[in-house]
């Protein structure tokens, strides 16, 4: 493999922080400070993209920014499993600026330049968390991420908002300290190094029992997966303006924590180990029970957006399910549900946001016949709730072919019936919303009278668009980002 | 022969006598001055460091007279760093303070600066010097000036609060006393290097055992270790703001200073550790100090005294790491000296801002603070997640190697501390920051709405800009640092 030296890593991770200042004193001048905003995401994702032919040759390229001690340095690789995260929040933050303009100009919301300055901060941190070299890297970064999300989750600056904030850090930071940084610095007080390599770093260090404990530490430590117990800051920040549920807590923030927990299983315990000391199946059965048990629970919400978040829950658990599968194919469909799921989810978001916006409802039962109000809007809910489901002609049917084909490979046929129960929960919350909106009859609504097409504004209604037909069309075209993933572990 | 040493203790020295008698003619006159000897001891400071760092140790006689007989001042990386340290501070506290004198203590200004010159040189000379009796004398220096700048404070409490001082400083000093009075008992000499040649020969002296004993508890009396730590909280919140921002992050950490010194250089750290049976005592006497520092903070109403206990913890935090025994715990001790001393100023350095602004630090008087001083919050916030120990800031990088040392220790419970003692100290300071954020500023009533910035006088915001940018270089250089300072120095 090719390694290449280059400091394109480093300027993604620059460029939306060093944006923040300008943000910050056009304040007064909202296009301006906008398009800044749009500048500096094509900048970003264009770097990106750069980068994207070297990696798809089997290049990687690092960067190492300045070294604590040896083993333990900041430093930047991106190889395709960084590419394919970095790939995903860049574009989307692109789609999310726009929407998110509509949004908080639509409901007229104070202090903008805050929220997109803090906005822009998430993006880097997560840009340097995809980018990661090595555990200290992804930790410093997740750190970032977890603070730089706290004020927009806070961002209404209510009672409400008070509690959900003080939950999201008590739940985030509680781990990240409590478990992950003492179980990072045992890794390297064991092995002297940090940086992550597909055969592990132990190579024979660690007995089975510590490996268990170190294992778990990581599981539960990286909280933004939502692994149950501690998941329940997810549901309560969504009292945060709707861009920041779809964008951070269906994309980047979640997935900085699922990212975070296949570097450490593929990075950090290596494959290998795991399967010799058949761990593996440890991770796949706290999944499972967080699958089925945030399904269920999302079953029962009525605020759709709290709904949407259980499922989010249950589908970051497969992508940790997929990866503890061991499997080529297990993996390679548990990661591919980064992407696929974020185009879907981000999509349901939107039209939340949306239908927010035009119309100030947020419950489901209020949504019966809106679907003739708002037609475009609806038929992405729908598209986006395929993705989720995993039915075709979506992504999300790729990555759940992969999943239950890993199951089968693994020998784990009893885990691919989580799958398939999970699928029709998926449905059993997502479906009927559809439905009723299009076909059920509101209260308000008068017999006969034809229901005049009132959409949100366009801001709104193009990102979800946009992201909908997305979705579309990586069901058509995922062959780049499964080269990505089989370059990036090793398949 | 380079006079850099001696010019570096005898500029603040001077300044206070010049200043002094300057004020007769113009109060005004008496800051400048002490402005200008404390800029001449930091540009000394810096020289002194650079050089020993390429040619190494310095030694300076004083008066030319040799030692074992006269007075030497001597410099290795250890003190050029702490001496840097102390320097800088003193100076850009200066600058940051002379509105809070003008505020608090306006008709006895000069005295004030003469007083704090003194104080400084006490603390350069305590560092500086390398014999045992000059630095009894020096700490005497040091504890004469703070005990009539306490007692500047706050009327009602601080005459009190500094008489407590008295009482338990004058105890501390004289255990020291004694301790030396052993050491010269048995080996006939005061300078450090000659007493440690010395004492190679007749360590199972119990002459010698009890000096140690004697001048380590006189030394824990003096840097406030739990539970010799009841004076520190009411002198510190009492003093009047510009001494208590220097006193808080420099006193203690050059007692923690001396305690090293004493142990590395004077008694050796053979003696402690393979012929004294008291390292595991201490780390479990520091592991208290952590936790009983850091949930006493907790119950705290006012921010002032928070950060006291917050002192207190920290100071468990080097102590257990230069007894781990091992070379990562006492280079964590060490960096932890540099790291702590910035991220204690900054923190009061913020303190005086809001006590500028708002006269009170009680909590109820903190609401609304972000919006009305958003630079000065921002630096707050920024040694506060230090404090945490989020990543990059300095704070991080110590506890790394705190850590790391207690898991080559063994010393399990003492890595647990410093974890929650994280965790206590991300409730305290996010208590803190949902007060001022969360809470509408109630005093400001409807002829001043909240959200005007009402911010701090421009020396005091660059102050504490300047100190937040130290806190990260330091975090980002922590390598470098450890290379180039630590590790020879230990070697």
């Amino acid at each position: 493999m090719e390694i290449l030296i280059s400091i394109k890593p480093l300027l993604t991770v620059l460029v939306p922080l060093l944006v923040i200042p300008i943000l910050v004193s056009s304040s007064q001048k909202p296009n301006v400070r906008e398009a800044w905003i749009f500048g500096a995401g094509f900048v970003m994702f264009f770097l990106v993209a750069s980068m994207v032919p070297a990696v798809l040759s089997g290049s990687k390229i690092v960067f190492t920014l300045f070294e604590l001690a040896p083993g333990a340095d900041i430093a930047f690789q991106v190889d395709g499993l960084g590419m394919l995260f970095a790939l995903v929040a860049g574009s989307l933050y692109i789609v999310t600026s726009l929407y998110s303009i509509g949004y908080m100009r639509g409901l007229k919301e104070h202090g903008q330049t805050r929220f997109v300055s803090f906005f822009a901060l998430a993006i880097s941190a997560t840009m340097g968390a995809a980018f990661s070299a090595n555990l200290l890297t992804l930790y410093l970064f997740y750190e970032i991420l977890s603070l730089a999300t706290y004020p927009l989750v806070a961002h209404h600056e209510d009672a409400k908002s008070r509690i959900s904030a003080r939950r999201y850090l008590v739940f985030i930071l509680g781990t990240s300290i409590g478990l992950v940084l003492p179980a990072m610095i045992y890794c390297y007080h064991v092995t002297g190094t940090l940086a992550f390599s597909t055969a592990g770093i132990f190579a024979g260090q660690l007995s089975k029992p510590a490996a268990t404990v170190l294992l778990l530490m990581f599981v539960f430590g990286f909280a933004k997966a939502g692994i149950m117990p501690f998941h329940s800051w997810l549901p309560a920040a969504m009292v945060a303006p709707t861009p920041v549920s779809a964008l951070l807590h269906a994309v980047a923030v979640v997935k900085v924590g699922v990212f975070s927990i296949v570097r450490v299983i593929t990075g950090i315990f290596g494959v290998d180990l795991l399967a010799h000391f058949n761990l593996g199946v440890v991770v796949m059965v706290i999944a499972s029970f967080t699958i089925i048990v945030s399904s269920c629970i999302a079953l029962s919400q009525d605020e759709l957006k709290r709904r949407l978040a259980f499922s989010t829950i249950s589908q970051l658990s497969y992508i940790v399910f997929g990866v503890a599968l061991l499997s080529p194919s297990g993996q390679l469909g548990g990661v591919i549900h980064i992407l696929m799921h974020a185009f879907g989810k981000i999509t349901l978001f939107f039209c939340a946001g949306a239908i927010f916006v035009a119309t100030g409802k947020k419950y489901i039962s209020q949504m019966k016949g809106l679907g003739r109000q708002m037609p475009v809007t609806f038929a992405a809910f729908f598209i986006g709730s395929l993705g989720v489901i995993g039915l075709p002609p979506t992504g999300g049917f790729y990555s759940k072919w992969n999943l239950i084909l890993g199951t089968l490979e693994a020998g784990q046929t009893i885990f691919m019936v989580v799958l398939l129960v999970s699928s029709f929960l998926n449905a059993f919350y997502f479906l009927p919303i559809v439905y009723q909106a299009f076909f059920g009859k509101g209260k308000d609504d008068l017999s006969g009278a034809r229901v005049k097409i009132q959409e949100a504004n366009l801001c709104l209604v193009l990102p979800l668009a946009i992201t909908a037909l997305a979705s579309i069309g990586l069901f058509f075209f995922p062959q780049m980002f499964v080269d990505l993933i089989t370059l990036g572990l090793n398949l | 022969m380079n006079n850099m040493p001696a010019i570096l203790v005898l500029a603040p020295l001077l300044g206070a006598f010049f200043a002094c008698l300057a004020a007769w003619i113009q109060k005004q006159l008496s800051y400048y001055i002490a402005l200008a000897a404390m800029a001449v001891s930091c540009f000394a400071a810096v020289s002194v460091l650079t050089d020993v760092i390429t040619s190494g140790t310095m030694q300076y006689r004083m008066a030319g007279w040799a030692p074992p007989m006269g007075i030497e001042l001597r410099i290795d990386l250890l003190n050029a760093m702490v001496l840097v340290l102390i320097s800088a501070i003193a100076f850009v506290n200066l600058v940051a303070s002379v509105k809070n004198v003008e505020q608090e203590i306006s008709d006895r200004a000069p005295s004030f600066y003469v007083m704090y010159l003194l104080f400084v040189v006490g603390l350069l000379g305590v560092t500086a010097t390398g014999d045992l009796f000059n630095l009894y004398v020096l700490i005497e220096i040091t504890s004469l000036t703070s005990y009539t700048l306490i007692a500047l404070g706050d009327k009602d409490r601080a005459p009190l609060a500094a008489l407590n001082y008295i009482f338990i400083g004058v105890i501390g000093a004289s255990f020291y006393l004694l301790g030396v009075g052993y050491l010269y008992i048995t080996t006939g000499s005061l300078n450090m290097a000659d007493v440690a040649v010395i004492l190679k020969g007749i360590q199972g002296s119990s002459a010698v055992l009890t000096a140690f004993i004697l001048c380590i508890l006189g030394v824990w009396i003096k840097m406030a270790l739990f539970p010799l730590h009841v004076w520190l909280p009411n002198a510190y919140a009492f003093a009047p703001v510009g001494f208590a921002r220097v006193v808080a992050p420099l006193m203690t950490k050059v007692m923690v200073y001396v305690m090293v010194r004493l142990m590395v250089t004077v008694f050796g750290l053979e003696y402690i550790f393979e012929t004294l049976n008291l390292a595991d005592a201490v780390v479990w006497l520091a592991v208290t100090a952590i936790l009983a520092g850091a949930f006493t903070a907790l119950f705290q109403k006012d921010l002032k005294k928070m950060l006291a206990y917050i002192i207190v913890c920290e100071i468990g935090y080097m102590v257990g790491g230069a007894w781990l025994g091992n070379s990562l715990g006492m280079t964590g001790a060490i960096l932890h000296i540099l790291n702590d001393g910035l991220m204690t100023f900054a923190l009061f350095l913020a303190v005086g801002n809001i006590i500028y602004m708002r006269r009170q630090t009680a909590f109820s008087d903190l609401s609304g603070l972000f919006a009305a001083m958003p630079w000065t919050m921002a630096g707050f916030v920024l040694a506060g997640l230090s404090i945490i120990g989020v990543p990059p800031t300095c704070g991080f990088f110590s506890k790394w190697y705190l850590v790391l040392g207690a898991f080559e220790a063994g010393a399990y419970h003492f890595a647990a501390a410093l974890i929650i003692s994280s965790l206590v100290c991300a409730v305290l300071f996010f208590k803190v920051f949902e007060i001022c954020f969360f809470e509408a500023d109630s005093g400001a009533g409807d002829h001043n709405p909240a959200k005007v910035i009402t911010e701090a006088p421009v020396s005091m915001l660059a102050s504490l800009g300047l100190v937040s940018v130290a806190i990260i270089a330091a975090g980002i250089y922590a390598g470098t640092i450890v290379d180039t300072i630590i590790l020879p120095f230990l070697q």
